[in-house]
């Protein structure tokens, strides 16, 4: 058996550098500080490397699937013997996996961060932050046990709000780090509520025995009913609730596009590779208990994925400020993953839905992370975040314009690039399973491929636009993560996640079949081919489709009213009406009781102050006569 | 010899400091300050050794790998307040008693290690003397001021009566059942009349020592008149070293007699946290504060004492362990502060953060520990104690204590809010406090800290305690 126990360092170095940074960063010089962040994180990298090829080619397989193996386990909080909090490290190919992506994304972002914050203020504090947003991932990823999870969930979202927020001093970017914290926190709400019925109903935290087929916890327990479902379903349904927020899947989604206040680096890290594919992974790990006790909560997990794809496939379309388009994107990338699992079974063949779903995950991380290090570099070079004023800029940042056509390709489905690969395994399973939602996303393919263009010539073709000074190339140390990542967005997609990760973690035999790969390659190139037409040169024929649709464009170049529906919601009825008399109870009722409480308290106080007169005697007599009292008393009631 | 090593150690290095004292010049006094601080550092480290344990002497004497530990948490309490008193001591009307200080200090001790590790009545009898008549001369260290002869004179008598009735109860417990020794004591102990007197009786002279409602009256005046480290070594190693042992005894001497000491410490311990609170919300003194606030927090470890199973011990032992650490770190602010400027009151403390951020934000996390507010130590030991008294169904003393809590909040809060909020014309003025105290405090918020986060430590207790009971 191989020692896993160094496994543990992967997540702590990123926790040491963090509190090295945090209480040493403002003595170091802010590029020292940068670098040791970049070189901890380097060295998370490279243990997960090695990990993730000991895990696959060298751990002996077990009846041919990889194991679940516990690389470090410790009793965190012991209750009672059988009720006890754990902290440990789990290895499975999922999280195995998901170990490679965040530590690679997370060393991009380092390196890349070192020359985009360069004169930045608190340079260290970005830095700092940084790696407890990683080391809370890496913790949520490895986590043994829901509990754990659930820590580190939090945590994750914490150090998203600090970052999100990292320009304390812009009120935008305030008002969005407080957004996506209430809204994700608000989920989270329901994902506790999902643990504490799921633990309840299972009386354990441990995802192992959780996730076993076989094991008691999914024989039993889905008896009990309520409102028609089990309480297996409802606990899956908030467990979902949780997963939905971080996923930023509709009705939850309002956060992500102004998360995008946030330093670029960040939005690459987070919203784009790690952080957002949490709700994913969350599903990810608990599959087996949707899939045999839940199956109603997965059929939920399906269409709300596929909605959110195309709806915000939509309104991507419609976006000005690059950065949103990607969020957009983002959110409806992450609606193909969450359709994937749910349409998916379990075992063989019937998990392929499973598998794409994680290998969508897995190669979109390279190329979003991409895509928004390259809108890193164009901000960086034009100081604006709007395309419309951008155009023309290839000749001026060759590197950041071919990364950019790469991950645009990547993204769109066309092969040989990544996405193509994974794009089209879910889109099998989704043919095989429902016809309808393969409809759905099979449309949303040629939306994506459509925007995508649309970006991509509005900012690097049409007319040049006067710029303050000449754009110019980032320099190298941020052009290098966007090559290396550039090769993951092409190379990422050959790797056999049928043999690797899947839902029984058994391989299976899969091919590329040519009957749902040709047809999504061709409305893949209608996209582009639409958007060539309309964005590669100024015309106005973008003009005249929008006035055709007119008010449907307007609803969702207002992202369809959601958030001032939301407004709505909150101040004009919960704040009115609810929070309004709820305050007057408790300003005057409640507070009036608790007054009443400190005047007895500190009345009292006043009067019993006699007994302490510093009188000796005095003192003698009490002692003597509360022994004398107590032993009556107690005389007296044991002898009754 | 090793099973009794804890004592052997210190007996050693009381002598040897003894003969330095008595041929060390009078101006050269001050020489052995650090020799001591090194020799009972090696002492503290040694006591973890893990060694071997059983009985000496026919049972008089017994020690368990749980006694051991508490011996060792004693010495880590000891060993940061002989760190944190050098300043204090280095002070000039000291010079001349620097010995005398680490003699007596040290003679308690080991008095206390005795009596923790008694297996019969005289014996536990001697430890607790031994462990208590020094003290008063402790406590009448600056003779010369009225306040600090008052409080060596008021905890001498105030404990001699304690030790009569104690005394009289053990030898009620004798006479009934004709035997000093805890093992056969705890055969014949039912519940006669005779021998409720005699239990409370002997309850009684504990609850003396760890300040419990109505024994408590004396701590007020003596924990004010004392010097402040003595006050901390008073409310701390000297009380955590009398909840061991009421423990051992309840748990093992008194076992059959259980229903009744329940009931009795379910009365006392609501009185205790109750009254301590009335008391403590009232003060304006810093070291009248904190012992009023210390009684309180007696009242809780009682209410731990009554979930009488391994969890309750185990909880127990590490309330008592975060306790000592929070009570040293926040006594060791306030001596700091009282050396320097010659301030006791908390008025006094008025806009201290901004002035001394570093001695503020380390009192915050002591008061934050002993007020019970996550994520610190305080928070893991008062948690505990209440999970421990609700596998009992005590709901009702649980609500009690929660409420109490409410309270001691409020109070602690009062000082942090005087530091952090309240802003003042002639605050304290900056100083740098010197090596020695910030070593002590810098032990005190590693403990805080270390013990809140990590649970080894609270798995070690717990799997001791599997032996006792």
């Amino acid at each position: 058996m191989i020692n896993f126990s160094y496994t543990v360092f992967i997540v702590l170095i990123p926790l040491i550098f963090f509190v090295l940074l945090g209480f040493f960063g403002n003595k170091f010089k802010p590029l020292v500080s940068g670098i040791i962040g970049t070189s901890g994180l380097f060295i998370s990298f490279l243990l997960s490397c090695y990990t993730a090829y000991q895990y696959f080619f060298v751990v002996p397989k077990i009846a041919g699937a990889f194991p679940k193996l516990i690389a470090y386990n410790t009793v965190w909080l012991r209750f009672t013997d059988t009720l006890h909090i754990d902290l440990g490290v789990l290895l499975d190919p999922i999280s195995v996996m998901m170990l490679i992506v965040i530590t690679t994304v997370s060393f991009m972002v380092h390196l890349y961060s070192i020359g985009y914050m360069k004169g930045e203020k608190g340079y260290e504090r970005f830095f700092s932050f940084l790696s407890l947003f990683t080391f809370s991932m890496l913790g949520l990823v490895i986590a043994t046990n829901i509990f754990q999870m659930y820590i580190f969930w939090e945590l994750v979202g914490v150090s998203s709000y600090l970052l999100i927020g990292f320009y304390y001093e812009k009120d935008s970017a305030v008002a969005a780090s407080k957004k996506a914290f209430i809204v994700t926190r608000f989920a989270d709400l329901g994902f506790l509520i999902g643990i504490l019925i799921l633990s309840i109903t299972t009386k354990t935290f441990d995802f192992i025995s959780l996730t076993d087929p076989k094991g008691p916890a999914l024989q039993q327990g889905s008896s009990i009913l309520f409102l028609g479902l089990s309480t297996m379903t409802w606990s899956m349904i908030f467990v979902f609730m949780g997963g939905a927020g971080k996923s930023a899947m509709f009705p939850l989604h309002i956060w992500l596009p102004d998360a995008m206040e946030g330093p670029t680096p960040v939005s690459a890290l987070i919203h784009a590779a790690t952080m957002v594919v949490a709700g994913v992974y969350l599903v990810a790990r608990m599959f087996p208990i949707f899939v045999i006790s839940a199956p109603a909560a997965l059929t939920v997990v399906a269409y709300v994925g596929a909605f959110t794809s195309l709806f915000a496939a939509v309104i991507a379309c419609t976006q000005y400020d690059i950065k949103r388009v990607l969020a957009y994107s983002t959110m409806s990338q992450i609606g193909y993953m969450m359709l994937a699992l749910g349409v998916s079974g379990y075992g063989g063949h019937e998990g392929l839905g499973y598998m794409a779903s994680m290998f969508h995950l897995f190669t979109h991380a390279f190329f979003k992370a991409l895509l928004f290090l390259c809108a890193g570099a164009i901000i960086h070079a034009v100081h604006t975040n709007y395309m419309t004023e951008m155009g023309g800029l290839r000749k001026h940042l060759p590197i950041t314009h071919l990364t950019f056509l790469i991950a645009c390709f990547a993204i769109a489905g066309i092969p040989p690039f990544a996405g193509f690969f994974s794009k089209d395994e879910i889109l099998a399973a989704a043919f095989e399973n429902n016809k309808l939602l393969w409809a759905v996303e099979y449309a949303v393919a040629g939306i994506t491929a459509f925007y995508m263009f649309r970006l991509y010539y509005r900012i690097f073709w049409g007319k040049e636009q006067h710029y303050s000074h000449p754009p110019h190339e980032a320099p190298l140390v941020m052009t290098i993560p966007l090559m290396l990542l550039a090769v993951g967005a092409i190379l990422a997609g050959l790797v056999p996640f049928q043999n690797l990760v899947t839902s029984d973690s058994l391989p299976f035999e899969n091919h590329i079949e040519l009957g749902i790969a040709i047809p999504s390659i061709l409305i893949a190139l209608l996209g582009i081919g639409i958007a060539t037409i309309f964005y590669r040169k100024e015309t106005n024929l973008p003009q005249k489709i929008t006035r055709t649709l007119g008010s449907f464009y307007t609803a969702a170049y207002h992202k369809f009213y959601f958030d001032e529906l939301y407004l709505f919601i909150t101040k004009k009825i919960l704040f009115d009406r609810v929070s309004t008399p709820v305050a007057w109870f408790d300003r005057h009722i409640v507070d009036g009781m608790m007054n009443g409480v400190s005047y007895v308290t500190n009345s009292v106080s006043g009067r019993i102050k006699g007994f302490q007169s510093g009188q000796l005697q005095q003192y003698a007599w009490v002692f003597v006569s509360g022994a004398i009292a107590l032993a009556l008393a107690f005389i007296y009631l044991w002898t009754l | 010899m090793l099973i009794m090593r804890h004592e052997l150690l210190l007996v050693i290095i009381t002598v040897i400091l003894l003969l330095v004292e008595i041929f060390l010049p009078d101006n050269r006094k001050h020489t052995i300050i650090l020799p001591s601080i090194l020799l009972f550092f090696i002492v503290t480290v040694l006591g973890f050794i893990p060694g071997p344990t059983g009985e000496l002497f026919g049972g008089m004497y017994a020690t368990t790998p749980l006694i051991l530990t508490m011996k060792n948490i004693l010495n880590l309490g000891v060993l940061i307040i002989f760190i944190q008193s050098v300043n204090w001591l280095k002070k000039i009307e000291n010079k001349g008693k620097i010995g005398e200080y680490y003699l007596i200090l040290l003679s308690t001790l080991i008095g206390m290690d005795y009596m923790i590790s008694s297996g019969d009545f005289l014996m536990f009898y001697l430890g607790l003397e031994l462990a208590t008549i020094p003290l008063a001369t402790l406590a009448a260290w600056e003779r010369f001021k009225e306040k600090s002869a008052e409080a060596g004179v008021k905890l001498i008598f105030t404990s001699a009566l304690s030790s009569g009735i104690l005394l009289y109860g053990i030898s009620m417990i004798y006479g009934t059942t004709g035997s000093v020794y805890f093992r056969e004591v705890m055969g014949a102990f039912n519940a006669t009349p005779l021998q409720v007197l005699a239990f409370i009786f002997f309850f009684a002279g504990m609850a003396f020592k760890i300040a419990i409602v109505p024994f408590h009256l004396w701590i007020a005046d003596v924990y004010e008149g004392s010097p402040i480290n003595i006050t901390s070594y008073l409310s701390v190693i000297s009380k955590g070293a009398a909840v061991f042992i009421l423990m051992i005894i309840l748990y093992t001497v008194f076992y059959k007699i259980a229903l009744l000491w329940r009931d009795v410490l379910y009365v006392t311990s609501i009185l205790t946290m109750t009254i301590g609170n009335l008391f403590a919300i009232r003060q304006r003194n810093i070291k009248r504060f904190l012992a009023f606030s210390s009684i309180a927090q007696a009242g809780f470890i009682l209410l731990g004492l009554i979930g009488q199973s391994q969890l309750g011990m185990t909880t127990v032992i590490y309330f008592v362990l975060v306790y000592i650490f929070s009570n040293l770190g926040a006594f060791g602010v306030a001596g700091i502060i009282s050396n320097v400027t010659g301030k006791e009151s908390i008025d006094d403390y008025d806009g201290l953060y901004r002035t001394n951020p570093l001695l503020s934000l380390t009192m915050m996390l002591a008061l934050f520990s002993l007020a019970g507010i996550p994520p610190v130590a305080g928070f893991f030991g008062k948690f505990f104690l209440f999970t421990a008294a609700a596998q009992k169904g005590l709901y009702l003393l649980v609500i009690i204590g929660v409420l109490n809590t409410i309270i001691s909040l409020y109070y602690y809060l009062l000082v942090v809010k005087a530091m952090f909020l309240n802003t003042s014309d002639q605050p304290i003025a900056y100083f740098r406090s010197d090596a020695y105290s910030r070593i002590g405090l810098l032990m005190c918020v590693a403990g805080i800290v270390i013990i809140g986060f990590a649970s080894p430590v609270y798995e070690f207790i717990l799997s001791l305690s599997h032996g006792l009971y």
